[in-house]
């Protein structure tokens, strides 16, 4: 009995925040095969090319990939939090800690964007003519690189728009105490976005 | 005015969140530390070993499996079990290719 009925002065809303969740989680299901297909598409070349891969590994930032997984992995904290203040009544502190999280995915895009301009300036870049000349294992490891990286960036840039708008909901008190489940939703895909993360890097950065 | 009589609806103490956090730090810092130790073929491995660690607590804390039904346990269990089979029969597949 989870669904809140109200139909005061004629209004009648159904509204079913358990299903919410479950449809939620279907959605998460269908982003980790998207991704999952690509996990095994690099475990395939890894088994292929393992010298390559590592070789290309050796040339990421560690430090830079790094940074990114504490930025991501605290973006998370303050997306459990915002949730648990909103719960807790706490609006403002809610919407404190959505702005953390926002400001957050702005930083990782940004050590994502110096990233991938040093790799540009090296020569690496999807379709670069001194990527042709490395070896083929070199080329599949940095092909799969910027698809993964990319794909999950664009993840990461979507997150930030839906956790925008709902900041949005929260401050005009549509999305409140007594109905969380779309902020929970919200939370549900960022977490799934720093999952995803977590098994990036040290698929990319930390194999030499 | 809230709907507290929702009993499957479990308020996580703030430092639950706060230490699972802190649990994920230290093992970034420790998947950092082991790439420096040269182990060939196990390092990928160690590496898959220690983020599948990191996303059980993200599943189970910040993403309150833990807290919730059942149900979402056994729905994730049917669609990694799923994976799994997808992985099986790649590597049947492409692990005997000359």
């Amino acid at each position: 009995m989870s669904q809140v009925s109200s139909a005061a002065g004629g209004h009648h809303e159904h509204h079913d925040p358990e299903a919410n969740k479950i449809g939620m989680w279907l959605f998460l299901f269908t982003e980790v095969l998207l991704f999952g297909t690509l996990f095994i598409a690099y475990a395939v070349y890894l088994n292929w090319h393992r010298w390559d891969f590592m070789a290309g590994s050796h040339e990421l930032d560690k430090l830079m990939g790094a940074t990114n997984t504490v930025i991501l992995l605290t973006s998370s904290l303050t997306m459990a939090l915002s949730i648990g203040a909103l719960e807790r009544g706490k609006k403002a502190l809610s919407l404190i800690m959505l702005s953390g999280t926002l400001l957050f995915s702005f930083a990782f895009l940004c050590v994502k964007a110096v990233e991938w301009t040093h790799k540009y300036h090296h020569g690496i870049w999807p379709d670069a003519e001194h990527l042709g000349v490395l070896p083929y294992g070199q080329q599949l490891f940095f092909g799969l690189y910027f698809t993964m990286t990319g794909l999950h960036a664009a993840h990461v840039i979507i997150g930030a728009v839906v956790i925008l708008f709902a900041m949005g909901l929260v401050a005009r008190g549509k999305v409140h105490q007594g109905r969380v489940d779309f902020l929970e939703n919200t939370g549900l895909y960022w977490h799934l976005v720093d999952l995803v993360w977590i098994f990036l890097f040290p698929l990319f950065y930390l194999i030499h | 005015m809230g709907m507290l009589k929702d009993k499957d609806h479990h308020i996580v103490p703030y430092s639950v969140y706060i230490n699972v956090w802190l649990a994920l730090l230290v093992l970034t810092v420790i998947t950092v530390a082991v790439s420096y130790v040269d182990m060939r073929h196990v390092a990928v491995l160690t590496a898959v070993f220690i983020a599948t660690g990191k996303s059980m607590l993200v599943l189970l804390y910040f993403m309150h499996i833990r807290f919730g039904k059942p149900m979402y346990m056994v729905m994730i269990l049917v669609v990694l079990a799923a994976y799994a089979v997808f992985i099986g029969l790649t590597f049947f597949d492409y692990g005997f290719r000359a």
